[in-house]
């Protein structure tokens, strides 16, 4: 019909007009690197001082350093605010690294573990094994959790890239979107048959660092270092991806072991973050974007930089969900949630969708 | 051949099964014409027949689920409490509890079905109904913000839903503005703001009094559980109302679908029709969700499968309400009794039928090249 309107998008990205940048000189890189690291380190020492009760500064330094157990502010310091922090930052570095990695290997902007349907795949797979088989520990949970975020991330592709064009933007995400409704629809179902993990679930569910025990961050900290070491390794292929499979080739990269090793890596990376703080979505999708403002698109540094902006992103809207609705608090996957979706908005205007 | 003759082309083309492939062939004119001395209309009597199948079933299911549940009643106690002559038991568990949640699940079945059969006729794309792009998740956000934060009765709590849903349709609108509106970017924009509205709902059920989270948490995914009699009486007023005006919206939504300039030249008065047709979907979405919460996915499988069933292009709003009043009343059947006694959400269930329709239709779309 002459009516309908039909976008026809081009069947190859072009890296060009969604990546060009001033070049990034190495100085520049190594400054960003720097100020990303000191407000790193103070969004560190605001977790641990900011909260329900307020602790002086000196006492967090007094707690860090010598810790008397007599002290209710150093009791809340050291086993409270001091495993949350670390796992902030753990989860944090892990969905930063995999959102660049998604967007690099998929060649498309609005890449997020959360909006693809790899965080709910995840989170189904981690609500079946408690269920089902009575899985407590996170330990245990992260190896359901892999599973799950490995068919999830599998099964978005491939529902999106089958058709004409391969992967486009609007059809990763619409695929992504529309598998994240059915596996919550069945994580809800789940949960709803057995009531007493209901209420534990509610706030899981939403994604949130509180409460966590402290073995937490120890039992998924070498999962998100192989991951982050993985995403390195093929950052230089995804580089030579970027211009396209064929020139990609050329180049003599192996596309496929590219993808292959970016899917392993994506999958523990959000594997481990959603079975340690639940599905938190949007902060792999607005952190690659704003560092790459600032470092270009060269992946070997993307990857690294989003990590450490991740870890940052994550620490500052848990810090402040704790400081805006006190005594209570707002868990950081509605914080985060609450900036993405603004962020993403503004992504689809600006981005030519069907130049990407 | 102009658009207007491919269009009467399209309508008489022969009954198939398939839909959509099949060549399009100048055939006469389906159906009767009525005329009056003003006015005319056409009845396709494969429409006709269709919503009257579609009614029976209804009504079918609807008894159905009446009499099954934890306290089973016969049909016939069932059928003879509706005409007045209650038992003892069935009085108290069909009046009070079975009859006006079934009532409200075709009530908002109905409403949405309507709501996506507008939506997607005015984006043009079956990607536009209101549940995907975010305007029900508007109207959750108002209906949860009168009951936490103002504690609203269930009037309040209708009126914040259609503020809700306006508020949202018109960001989303405005939003996705850029030297016009194009279908992908409309879709976008609308999920994330509906992200960004569910996060503001999660932080008002978090913050907000035990009480009040119990009555907001049918907000999150749509739910037919102890629906009362105030709710029967939103949405029949709501289908009252804005049911007539969609149905006689009806012949401009078409004109509009065969673009703004042809329409015009149709004496369509392009502005006034679409400012009628928008708020009449969203009021009429913002109303089911004010009595059910958001239900997932009814607005936008109705008209599509509508559409199938009469082999009609064109909004077909009539037959997608009856389409929706039946997904939700086989859905609500099926989230009671499936993991029973355990009652789940009806939205649950009708997510469990709508996101594989939608990857489906993706797989298509991308093969047709249509998106």
């Amino acid at each position: 019909m002459t009516t309908s309107v039909v976008e026809r998008p081009a069947p190859a990205p072009d890296p060009s007009t969604t990546q060009r940048r001033s070049p990034a000189s190495t100085t520049r890189r190594v400054t960003g690197v720097v100020v990303l690291g000191a407000v790193v380190a103070l969004g560190i020492v605001l977790s641990l001082a900011v909260g329900a009760a307020s602790v002086a500064w000196s006492t967090v330094v007094g707690a860090l350093v010598d810790m008397d157990e007599e002290l209710t502010d150093h009791l809340i310091v050291r086993e409270l605010r001091l495993p949350r922090t670390v796992l902030g930052l753990l989860v944090g570095a892990a969905l930063g690294a995999a959102g660049a990695l998604m967007q690099g290997v998929t060649r498309n902007p609005l890449a997020d573990p959360g909006l693809l349907g790899v965080n709910a795949g995840a989170a189904f797979a981690v609500v079946l094994a408690i269920w089902a088989l009575d899985v407590d520990t996170v330990g245990s949970l992260v190896w359901f959790a892999f599973v799950g975020a490995g068919v999830a991330s599998v099964v978005v592709y491939v529902l999106g890239s089958v058709g004409r064009g391969g992967a486009t933007p609007v059809r990763l995400a619409l695929a992504g979107a529309a598998l994240a409704a059915l596996l919550f629809a069945l994580t809800r179902a789940v949960t709803l048959l057995d009531q007493a993990t209901l209420d534990q679930f509610r706030f899981w569910a939403v994604g949130s660092l509180s409460g966590r025990d402290p073995a937490v961050a120890r039992q998924i900290v070498a999962f998100v270092a192989v991951g982050l070491l993985l995403a390195m390794g093929v950052a230089r292929q995804l580089n030579a991806l970027a211009l396209g499979e064929d020139a990609a080739r050329s180049l003599g990269t192996r596309v496929n072991l590219t993808r292959l090793v970016s899917v392993l890596a994506i999958t523990l990376l959000c594997g481990s973050a959603v079975a340690a703080a639940g599905p938190i979505g949007f902060v792999g999708l607005v952190v690659p974007h704003a560092m790459r403002v600032w470092f270009g698109p060269d992946q070997r540094w993307l990857i690294p930089a989003s990590a450490l902006a991740g870890a940052g992103l994550l620490l500052y809207c848990d810090t402040l969900g704790r400081v805006i609705a006190r005594p209570g608090e707002v868990q950081v996957g509605i914080m985060t949630a609450a900036i993405g979706g603004p962020v993403f908005v503004l992504l689809v205007r600006r981005v030519r969708m069907a130049a990407l | 051949m102009t658009v207007v003759s491919d269009r009467t082309a399209v309508e008489g083309r022969p009954v198939a099964t398939g839909g959509g492939t099949s060549p399009p062939a100048p055939l006469p004119l389906r159906g009767r014409v009525v005329r009056t001395r003003s006015w005319s209309f056409r009845v396709d009597p494969r429409a006709v027949t269709v919503c009257t199948v579609l009614a029976v079933s209804v009504v079918a299911v609807g008894l159905w689920s009446i009499s099954v549940g934890d306290f089973p009643i016969p049909l016939v106690d069932v059928v003879a409490t509706l005409l007045g002559n209650p038992t003892e038991e069935s009085e108290f568990i069909v009046g009070t509890l079975r009859l006006p949640r079934m009532l409200v699940g075709i009530g908002v079945g109905a409403a949405f079905g309507m709501s996506g059969a507008i939506f997607q006729s005015l984006v043009r794309n079956p990607l536009g109904s209101p549940d995907i792009i975010g305007f029900t998740a508007g109207s959750a956000l108002g209906a949860v913000t009168m009951i936490v934060v103002v504690d609203a009765t269930a009037v309040g709590v209708s009126v914040g839903a259609v503020l809700g849903g306006l508020v949202t349709a018109l960001a989303v609108y405005l939003l996705a503005w850029k030297r016009g509106v194009q279908a992908y970017r409309l879709v976008l924009v609308g999920i994330g703001i509906g992200f960004f509205v569910g996060a503001v709902i999660d932080y008002l059920i978090t913050r907000a009094e035990i009480n009040d989270v119990q009555r907001a948490a049918v907000w999150l995914t749509g739910s037919l559980n102890g629906r009362s009699w105030d709710e029967v009486r939103i949405v029949a007023v709501a289908l009252a109302v804005l049911g007539p005006i969609a149905v006689l919206m009806q012949r401009q939504l078409d004109r509009l679908d065969l673009g703004d300039d042809t329409a015009a030249g149709l004496g369509v008065n392009v502005g006034r029709a679409k400012l009628v047709l928008v708020l009449t979907g969203v009021a009429l979405a913002a109303l089911g969700v004010a009595a059910a919460g958001p239900v997932a996915f009814v607005a936008f499988v109705s008209a599509p499968i509508a559409r199938r069933l009469v082999n009609s292009p064109g909004a077909c709003i009539v037959p997608a309400a009856f389409v929706g009043a039946l997904v939700t009343v086989i859905a609500d059947l099926a989230a009671r009794r499936v993991l029973a006694p355990t009652e789940l959400p009806v939205g649950i269930m009708t997510a469990l039928i709508g996101a594989p329709y939608l990857l489906w239709l993706l797989t298509r779309q991308a093969r047709t090249g249509a998106l």
